[in-house]
């Protein structure tokens, strides 16, 4: 059986691998590329736990067949940060206790990136529907909805 | 192990190639519920054939008669396009409500309308816009009128070797507007329990001229209920002619009871939603005027 | 209170960079060469006897390296005590993880498939033969303990023969027809609760390679590395000392990563195939077949005085067990009057089976659905009374020296100063806007003890290193590291904290019953405090005096007056000399702390509800808890937030739904509704401090008693914003609907068939 063999560029660096037709970015992601910090949750789109960026769009990458990426960009949470620098969603996630066991997020970050990238002063409603996606069973969300507007707040330049 | 293609045409004559080529192909849009299905052992495809390589399906052409709505353009392109905002924002609220962030970089309207669930937000909200479906296949380009191009839960009017290219959305009249509302128990997430679409025309003196009323996961497809149109058109929108086609359209709906609702429940915000519906459709032709 | 320097600041916790970077390993992040990919055959049937497997045909497939079923899993009689959470029927695990003569609930592992990849085992599973002979499937209650009720286990007999009714307790005080005479007002209801499952959002994985030794290696997600170490000897009959279980970081739990269901397949499979096997779970595989908690019927009569003091109750209970015996029944009795003085009480709890997955701990387990009958009881009492709900609770609350309803007095709890902060708190006061309402709840858990061990190690440079045995799940890591900080004085970033596997770590029970900074948290007190002791000798040599007169303060050997030229050393410079003055220091303490102090926790919850439609909106929520101490104040936030959030999805919209066949409907994150983010506002909490005397700094666990409240908080919310009485949940919209439209208040009370669910 004919594997695709694909080229991409991830996290800014051109990649190639080989996949079945059939199998998913995120499997590909994790199994054949070996970036595990994009993780499954469900398989169906439900959990956002396997959010990454393809050209700059956020998407589940379980919904997402590996073969689609061909040519395109794909962003992963091991590429949000900036060399040693992290993201200011992973710094405030810090700050905040944003996190208990921590499966969901990579995900959240990812996503919350993608909506700081197009909305530099999202209310909370707006965060909240943004990242409706992502399902979170620890926190009750109080505390990563902090960490995205106090994110958002130190990506704005100075008033 | 039955092997898998993964075929991306740039052209839709290729694209209708292959699928008239080989019937165990499936045309893959978003994914969003082909992908879903294929892993939960629903479809065994011998072939995914990406149409998001092919541009006239990916884009949205907009011209004095309406628009043409690529069938494989992303929900969040979609939500994004300030004339379709301005034009549609009932379709556009539908669209937007197609699940998650995540799955709105991947959902399109032709997935949808091809999915064919009872429950799909955008057809609804197609059907008052009197959409057509621009469709592609071996002996050429046929046009179905959207209310028609879904005939069973699953089943589409699709003949072997076609494809949904676009769906063209004539331009509303002057005093236009629509608004498409759905019940879900949480605030995200869910598949519509009911949904309702409702466009309607508004004279300078606030008389409704012209309406379109359509309701969702009330019945094997979405329905159209003329009944309940006809209870807006000749009013102001008063509550009587409210309450006349909510009534309507909980006359109209067929539910069963599922997982996700009940016979009665379903009936009865059916024409709840039809009635809210109808009064935003309104508050934006007021708006507008 | 004790002044702290560490304890009760907000450091970043240590695990938190890997986990915003995508670099922590979870359980389906481990791989091994050669590694092969497991299967699961689960049965389609609730209730079937099993006539005959077959699987020569999937041991010809390609690729395909071993398959087991129930025959590769030895009969075993046992009843092991093993982990924190109640013992464990071995011969039920063992049968709960592959099926033998019988499947009891729908998704029940039947045979299992070891391959060259997942699409192999996947494809080789469906290609085992099973013919199965259906039998009628228990899916209620009601249905288990009706006379012509199909039998689930033949061997369970009770008096004249068989039943489904596993265990029964009862707990009484007092003279209840005495009690219910003195009362002015009784009222009683029946309350339902369907089957929920906890939600964690990584999915159970292992990977295991069985050596040529007979030495065993299992990498997975877990709540109790050595539970799962100790339950898959007895299930497989191997020796436990030949397995090492390395826990991952654990992407949630709440009770459900307690029991091992894929662990034993793993072994076994590489076993037979001589190769490292790795498995994961479907969320389809989660729903069906792990451990949910208990679907519920609580039959409950409360009578109060005219001045709203309690004076009588009467409950009868009946948890779901699942397939096999062994729901939280219990507990549900023991903790649905923990929170007030009732002098004349029975309460009756019957352990069920149904064929449905066996259940497991869920946060708090019991105490939800039994707390929920109490707690909408007694906010029908303030209402019909005339009284506030909170002065009503306060005149009834326990106290230090109350009795308990299972026996033993309290000591200091917190239940009173929660109810004052919950008055005092702008929440309580503020005004609702048309179709809100608002409820008050209280909600109990014990809190674990149970055994922990821990070593604390000091290196040359003056930083430590303390090892433990808890996975951390939530914070308990940052937690360990600043108690180390606040015994040792040295900054937290200087302690490393370190979750060990089973061969590199005391015995330790499990991340679980609102345990480790409890009890964990003494043993590691301890071994810190032993640090500091070996650090005073070293000092006393140094100075060449009694090391008895050296005293250890603010991170300081510090000398004896008098003893002249010589200043205080602290720990650096001590640590600096440890190669002169004796070599390494090594710090270790085990407890087995019997005893816990008990969590006290109320909600306010504001329901804003669409009359038209049945849907409601939580709009405001406050979350208060006496957490004894908060060692690091964002998690123990979080845990009442998190809480708070799983339980307002009980009462909203979570439940388990089966057709009529007893196959589950809803076993995927679409239709099994959890709230998500926008579903819910801001949370607030108040911690009140209460100090817990068995604790060094007057811990309690925090984990499980948030749960506890939002069942009874969001209907007492309904019944504000309604006027009506909702006893069963989930309150999804159909249900209130159909309430709001039902015309008779006999009609509203009386007790209906889920909207859903076959009975």
């Amino acid at each position: 059986m004919a594997k695709v063999h694909v080229r991409t560029t991830i996290n800014g660096e051109e990649k190639e691998f080989l996949c079945e037709p059939a199998d998913s970015l995120l499997g590909a992601l994790r199994d054949a590329v070996g970036l595990t910090g994009t993780k499954e949750g469900c398989t169906t789109g439900d959990c956002g736990a396997c959010s990454v960026l393809m050209d700059g769009r956020l998407v589940p990458s379980c919904l997402v067949l590996a073969a689609e990426v061909q040519g395109r960009t794909v962003t992963t949470i091991e590429g949000i940060a900036n060399g040693h620098a992290l993201h200011p969603v992973q710094q405030k996630f810090l700050e905040h206790g944003a996190l208990q066991c921590g499966i969901c997020t990579p995900g959240f970050i990812v996503a919350a990136k993608a909506l700081l990238d197009t909305r530099p002063n999202p209310t909370e409603v707006e965060t909240r529907y943004w990242l409706a996606g992502n399902l979170c069973r620890c926190t009750g969300y109080d505390k990563i909805i902090r960490a995205v507007l106090d994110a958002a707040a130190a990506l704005r330049p100075e008033a | 192990m039955q092997t898998t293609r993964y075929e991306a045409p740039e052209s839709v004559a290729a694209a209708v190639r292959l699928v008239d080529a080989d019937p165990g192909a499936k045309v893959l849009a978003g994914g969003t519920d082909l992908l879903i299905q294929f892993r939960a052992g629903l479809h065994r495809p011998t072939a995914f054939v990406d149409v998001k390589r092919i541009p006239e399906l990916v884009d949205i052409a907009v011209d004095r008669d309406g628009v043409r709505l690529g069938a494989a353009t992303a929900a969040a392109v979609i939500c994004e396009h300030a004339e379709m905002r301005r034009l549609f924002p009932g379709l556009v609220e539908a669209v937007q409500l197609i699940g998650s962030t995540q799955i709105q970089g991947r959902s399109t309207v032709g997935g949808n309308l091809c999915n064919a669930s009872p429950a799909a937000d955008t057809t609804c909200a197609l059907i008052v816009n009197r959409a057509q479906c621009i469709i592609a296949g071996p002996r050429g380009e046929r046009t179905v009128a959207v209310e028609q191009f879904c005939t069973g839960p699953g089943k589409t009017v699709l003949q072997r070797g076609e494809l949904l290219v676009s769906i063209r959305i004539p331009r509303p009249s002057p005093g236009t507007a629509d608004a498409y509302l759905r019940l879900i128990p949480r605030s995200e997430m869910d598949i519509a329990v009911v949904g309702a679409a409702v466009s309607l025309t508004l004279g300078p003196d606030g008389v409704c001229t012209a309406a379109r009323v359509a309701i969702a996961a009330v019945a094997p497809t979405a329905l159209l209920v003329p009944e309940a149109a006809d209870a807006l058109i000749g009013s102001r929108l008063d509550e009587a002619a409210l309450r006349g086609a909510a009534n309507a359209a909980s006359a109209a709906a067929r539910p069963i009871d599922d997982k996700r609702g009940t016979i009665a429940y379903r009936r009865q915000v059916a024409g709840v939603l039809t009635k809210r519906a109808a009064a935003i459709a309104a508050e934006r032709v007021k708006g507008r005027i | 209170m004790k002044d702290f320097k560490y304890v009760g600041t907000r450091p970043i916790r240590h695990d938190g960079l890997d986990k915003v970077t995508g670099r922590a390993n979870y359980g389906a992040d481990f791989a091994l060469p050669g590694m092969l990919y497991g299967a699961v055959l689960r049965s389609p049937h609730a209730h079937a006897r099993i006539v005959s497997i077959d699987t020569k045909a999937a041991e010809a497939m390609p690729g395909v390296k071993a398959v087991i079923t129930g025959d590769d899993i030895p009969e075993n009689f046992a009843k092991v005590a093993i982990g924190g959470e109640g013992t464990f029927d071995m011969h039920d695990m063992g049968d709960n993880a592959l099926a033998h003569g019988k499947a009891l609930y729908n998704g029940h592992a039947v045979a299992a498939v070891a391959a060259v990849s997942l699409e192999a085992a996947q494809e080789a599973a469906v290609r085992i033969e099973v013919v199965y002979e259906p039998l009628e499937p228990v899916l209620s209650i009601d249905r288990a303990l009706a006379a012509d009720a199909p039998i689930l286990h033949e061997n369970l007999v009770e008096g004249q023969g068989p039943t489904n009714v596993a265990a029964r307790m009862e707990l009484k005080r007092g003279d209840l027809d005495a009690g219910f005479a003195e009362a002015d007002v009784v009222i009683e209801r029946e309350f339902r609760t369907p089957m929920a499952h906890q939600g964690y959002i990584e999915p159970h994985a292992c990977v295991a390679r069985y050596g040529e030794d007979g030495r065993v290696l299992v990498w997975c997600t877990t709540q109790g590395p050595f539970l799962v170490r100790d339950a898959c000897a007895a299930i497989l009959g191997l020796d436990g000392s030949k397995i090492k279980v390395i826990s991952s970081e654990i992407g949630g739990g709440f009770g459900g990563k307690i029991p091992v269901y894929l662990e034993p397949l793993a072994i076994a499979l590489s076993r037979k195939a001589n190769r490292p096997v790795k498995m994961v779970m479907t969320r389809d595989e989660v729903f069906r077949a792990t451990g949910p908690t208990s679907g519920t019927k609580v039959v409950m009569k409360l009578g109060a005085k005219r001045d709203g003091t309690l004076v009588a109750a009467h409950a009868s209970m009946w948890y779901e067990a699942g397939a096999y015996r062994g729901s939280p029944f219990g507990a549900g009795a023991m903790c649905c009057l923990a929170a007030y003085k009732i002098p004349n009480f029975f309460i009756e709890a019957y352990d069920v089976v149904v064929n449905k997955p066996k259940v497991a701990a869920y946060r708090a387990p019991g105490s939800p659905a039994s707390t929920f009958a109490t707690e909408s009881l007694v906010d029908e009492i303030a209402r019909t009374l005339g009284l506030d709900p909170i002065d009503l609770r306060l005149k009834n609350a326990v106290a230090e020296g109350d009795n308990a309803p299972y026996g033993p007095a309290y000591g200091p709890i917190g239940l009173k100063q929660v109810l004052e902060a919950a008055r005092n708190h702008p929440h309580w006061t503020a005004p609702l806007a048309p179709n809100q309402g608002r409820g008050i709840a209280c909600g109990f858990w014990f809190n674990a003890g149970l055994s922990s061990s821990a070593t604390v190690t000091l290196d040359g440079d003056g930083s430590a290193a303390v090892v433990t045995g808890n996975p951390d799940i939530g914070g308990t890591r940052v937690a360990q590291a600043l108690m180390v900080a606040e015994e040792l004085g040295i900054p937290v970033d200087r302690v490393r904290p370190i979750v060990a596997d089973t061969d590199s770590v005391g015995f330790t029970d499990v991340t679980g019953g609102s345990r480790v900074c409890y009890a964990t948290g003494m043993a590691v007190i301890a071994a810190a405090r032993d640090v500091c002791d070996q650090l005073r000798a070293r000092a006393a040599k140094i100075w060449d005096i009694d090391p008895a007169s050296v005293e250890w303060e603010d991170g300081r050997a510090v000398p004896p007056d008098g003893a002249d030229g010589r200043g205080p050393l602290t720990v650096a410079e001590l640590a600096a000399k440890i190669g002169h003055t004796g070599g390494p220091i090594v710090g270790r303490a085990s407890v087995n702390a019997p005893m816990a102090g008990p969590g006290f926790g109320a909600h306010i919850c504001d329901l804003e509800v669409d009359v038209e439609t049945g849907r409601s909106i939580v709009v405001r929520y406050t979350a208060i808890q006496d957490a004894g101490k908060a060692v690091h104040p964002d998690f123990v936030e979080g845990q009442m937030q998190g809480g708070a959030s799983q339980g307002i999805g009980m009462a909203l919209n979570e439940e388990y739904i089966y057709n009529a066949s007893g196959v589950m409907e809803n076993a995927g994150f679409l239709d099994y509704r959890m709230p998500v983010a926008s579903d819910l506002p801001m949370i607030d909490t108040v911690i009140v401090e209460v100090p817990n005397p068995l604790h060094p700094y007057g811990v309690r666990g925090v984990g499980e008693t948030p749960i506890v409240p939002p069942l009874a908080a969001v209907a007492n919310a309904m019944r504000d914003a309604t006027g009506i009485r909702f006893t069963e949940l989930p309150l999804s919209p159909p249900r209130v609907l159909e309430g709001l439209s039902a015309r008779t208040t006999e009609d509203r009370d009386a007790w209906r068939p889920s909207t859903y669910q076959a009975v």
